[in-house]
């Protein structure tokens, strides 16, 4: 059985537009959850995923919360390892700059200011995504 | 008349749009709407194929639906037109049929 205390590698995958569907938003959710659980979270970005980062977004017009903004405030909850899929963002025809400015402060680096956004390839995340203990797809 | 297609879910993840491409007549027209809105943004690895279309169907996003996901009707492939939800009303009402591809 698993010792009290430890710490697992914990991913959260998105695949999907936002609010068409749920998935995306309650995906955020469980991941603001898991912050609480002093866990190692990441995040990965991939296919129809990469549009739930895209800036600019504003639901106005169709009387739904834009939540993303909270993505945002993940860098404050200690959660700095977004990953995005290059793959996924030149298929749709994106780049990073298309992208939210995502960023965290280390506390190991001064409280300098970084990017949580990890730009990798599909080789590269596939790699990523076989070290983690968990993995939970939305 | 012709028939009004509204096709809801993302090119990259379903089918639906290219199953309306090919069913569709010259003279209908194609509505995005919800996820599907990222379909008709330009210089996708799809928009081609919605090119190849334009000059025989007529192409429409709803644009409070693109808003949503980062996107203004200037990122749309040239030729596809955005409507409100006045529009959408407009589409409805201004063909012979709808049919949705869920």
């Amino acid at each position: 059985m698993d010792g009290e205390g430890q710490t697992k590698k914990f991913m959260f995958v998105n695949r999907k537009v936002p609010y068409g569907t749920v998935y995306a938003l309650e995906s955020l959710e469980v991941v603001l959850i898991s912050a609480a659980f002093d866990q190692d979270v990441s995040l990965a970005f991939v296919d129809d995923g990469v549009y739930q980062l895209k800036n600019g977004q504003s639901t106005d017009g169709i009387g739904m919360k834009n939540f993303s903004p909270t993505y945002k405030a993940l860098g404050d909850y200690d959660i700095n390892k977004l990953y995005v899929e290059k793959e996924s963002l030149e298929e749709r025809g994106l780049s990073l700059d298309d992208l939210m400015e995502l960023t965290y402060e280390d506390e190991d680096d001064d409280w300098a200011e970084k990017t949580s956004i990890i730009l990798v390839s599909r080789e590269e995340l596939a790699e990523v995504m076989d070290q983690q203990d968990v993995l939970i797809s939305s | 008349m012709a028939m009004l297609h509204i096709v809801n879910k993302s090119v990259f993840e379903r089918g639906t749009l290219d199953s309306c491409l090919k069913s569709s007549l010259s003279g209908s027209s194609i509505l995005f709407i919800e996820d599907a809105v990222v379909s008709a943004v330009n210089n996708t690895a799809v928009s081609d194929k919605i090119k190849a279309e334009l000059s025989s169907k007529n192409f429409y996003v709803l644009t409070p639906d693109l808003n949503a996901r980062g996107f203004t009707d200037a990122d749309l492939i040239e030729g596809i037109k955005g409507v409100d939800y006045a529009g959408f009303v407009d589409l409805v009402a201004d063909n012979s049929n709808v049919q949705s591809w869920l």
